[in-house]
């Protein structure tokens, strides 16, 4: 389980978002500390895109508080990108652009000093220097997520959102990169909200999973505790669970009470 | 305001132009397209009528000209968004810490820059190719340009805020918005020429007092001030009036969630 000292640097506070009347997330509560990797699992439709795209700002929740590093979201929401960057499978960069082009763009956005180098030192440890020159657009998927990551990095985030960094990736690439995520995680000591499809990634790569079932958490804890509590022999078949029945296999608000 | 983030994006777009050389071609080929066209009914009509009129219908190409330069400018603006829809690239740029005056300041810069290359071209062919000299305007050419460049970014802004609001469906209106002026605008007649119900209505928008200023100046060298004084007053008013708009609906579409079903569609 996560040291709770550690300070906080993501906060949902009883996080809500409705659309049309229909609650997409409900009284969606978590905290995300330094050096953590914190797991956003669900079904398709289950909330996590939601949770994301308010965290990010891009979705103005109907109800509830979002923090990060101690300031509330929307009032220094640029102040707090500029301390967290974002990647997602679903989003590309430009790709009519050379891969070494679109990063120095980033890398200008950012305010990175002496961006070049930077770009040149995250590239070697993504091992993708060879692509700088090449066309953005005529990337394979796995190479393309990797220079994703190298945006990602470039800022030397303290808050990372990967939304699910290895969907499409060949089970090698998807190693590759979640062993790079999980190093320089390590290394920088950042926290990262890490949704995902793939068990193995949850497994390998993050400290602590929330499952979200219609909007809401069904059960939270570290992937081996999950496991060990379930009745199942994976955590794949505990995500299938959820997904089927929403059933509730840890019930930490009936525990907290006396 | 962060100087640095507006000249990544502007960057940005330069690595665009120079990286697909198509777009520099539909940058000038349109411009130069409507010129040759305008130059040759220009000459046909002095070759056919008495001189009078001949040096009359001038005002055809400069009109044109002056026109370019406010469609350009609204070009910048509208296109340059569109290319991050294009490239799904929106949704990196929303993340990233850039305020949306930096990005909005970034595109009127891309406008600016479109529209120096338009203006460029344009007066070279105009001048060599119908001996029409744009310079004859003299120094009321910055004003000129100045207002109708505003005028094309708050067109801009309002085709951004459309394209926002509904989609890739409205991209067309990127295209289409200035159209929507320019029969209101006296771009190539005189606005007391104009049926007399529309012309309350082409007083109210900035653009007619510059082609009628533009046609003053050519024929009798000078203009009377009171319609640069118009023209900025209401390109203020119509500035504001599409800087809250297009805030409006970003702000709409972030409580909606549209912005990120956009930003991947």
């Amino acid at each position: 389980m996560p040291d709770d000292s550690r300070e906080i640097i993501l906060e949902a506070r009883e996080l809500t978002r409705e659309f049309d009347g229909v609650k997409a997330l409900d009284r969606f509560s978590f905290k995300l500390h330094r050096g953590e990797v914190l797991g956003l699992l669900g079904a398709n439709g289950a909330g996590k895109t939601t949770a994301m795209n308010c965290l990010l700002g891009l979705t103005l929740p109907t109800g509830g508080d979002l923090f990060a590093f101690g300031l509330p979201l929307h009032q220094h929401r640029i102040a707090i990108l500029q301390r967290a960057n974002f990647s997602s499978a679903y989003t590309a960069l430009p790709g009519n652009l050379l891969v070494g082009q679109n990063l120095l763009v980033f890398a200008k956005i950012y305010g990175v000093r002496d961006p070049k180098k930077k770009i040149a030192e995250l590239m070697e440890l993504l091992e993708i220097s060879h692509l700088a020159k090449r066309v953005t657009g005529q990337l394979s998927a796995g190479e393309s997520t990797r220079v994703n990551l190298v945006k990602a990095f470039l800022n030397d985030p303290e808050l990372l959102m990967l939304d699910e960094p290895t969907a499409s990736l060949d089970p090698d690439i998807a190693d590759k990169v979640r062993k790079v995520v999980r190093k320089v995680q390590r290394e920088r000591n950042i926290g990262i909200l890490y949704t995902s499809h793939n068990m193995r990634d949850i497994e390998e790569v993050c400290d602590r999973v929330i499952f979200l079932h219609k909007g809401k958490i069904v059960c939270e804890g570290t992937p081996a505790d999950l496991l060990a509590r379930s009745s199942t022999n994976s955590l794949e078949d505990v995500f299938i669970k959820i997904a089927r029945d929403g059933e509730i296999i840890d019930e930490p608000e009936k525990e907290a009470k006396p | 305001m962060n100087f640095q983030t507006i000249s990544a994006l502007v960057l940005r777009y330069l690595f665009l132009y120079t990286r697909t050389p198509m777009r520099m071609v539909e940058l000038v080929f349109w411009p130069v397209v409507d010129l040759v066209v305008w130059g040759n009914v220009t000459v046909f009509i002095q070759k056919n009528t008495n001189p009078e009129f001949g040096s009359y219908v001038l005002f055809f190409l400069g009109g044109m000209i002056l026109w370019d330069i406010m469609f350009r400018a609204q070009q910048g603006v509208a296109i340059s968004f569109l290319e991050d829809v294009w490239t799904r690239n929106l949704l990196n740029i929303f993340v990233a810490p850039v305020r949306t005056i930096e990005y909005v300041s970034a595109t009127f810069i891309v406008g600016l820059l479109r529209i120096a290359v338009t203006a460029i071209v344009l007066s070279l062919i105009s001048w060599f190719g119908y001996s029409f000299n744009v310079f004859q305007l003299s120094w009321w050419l910055i004003p000129f340009f100045l207002n109708l460049m505003l005028f094309g970014w708050s067109l801009g802004m309002i085709s951004t805020a459309l394209i926002l609001r509904w989609g890739q469906a409205a991209e067309s209106l990127a295209w289409a918005i200035p159209f929507f002026f320019q029969p209101v605008v006296a771009v190539f007649y005189n606005v007391n020429d104009m049926p007399a119900w529309s012309q309350p209505i082409a007083w109210c928008f900035p653009p007619t007092y510059i082609f009628e200023g533009m046609r003053e100046v050519m024929k009798t060298g000078s203009m009377n001030w009171n319609y640069l004084w118009y023209s900025a007053a209401l390109n203020i008013v119509f500035m504001a009036l599409a800087g809250w708009l297009f805030l409006w609906i970003l702000n709409l579409t972030r409580k909606r969630g549209l912005l990120t079903k956009f930003a991947t569609q």
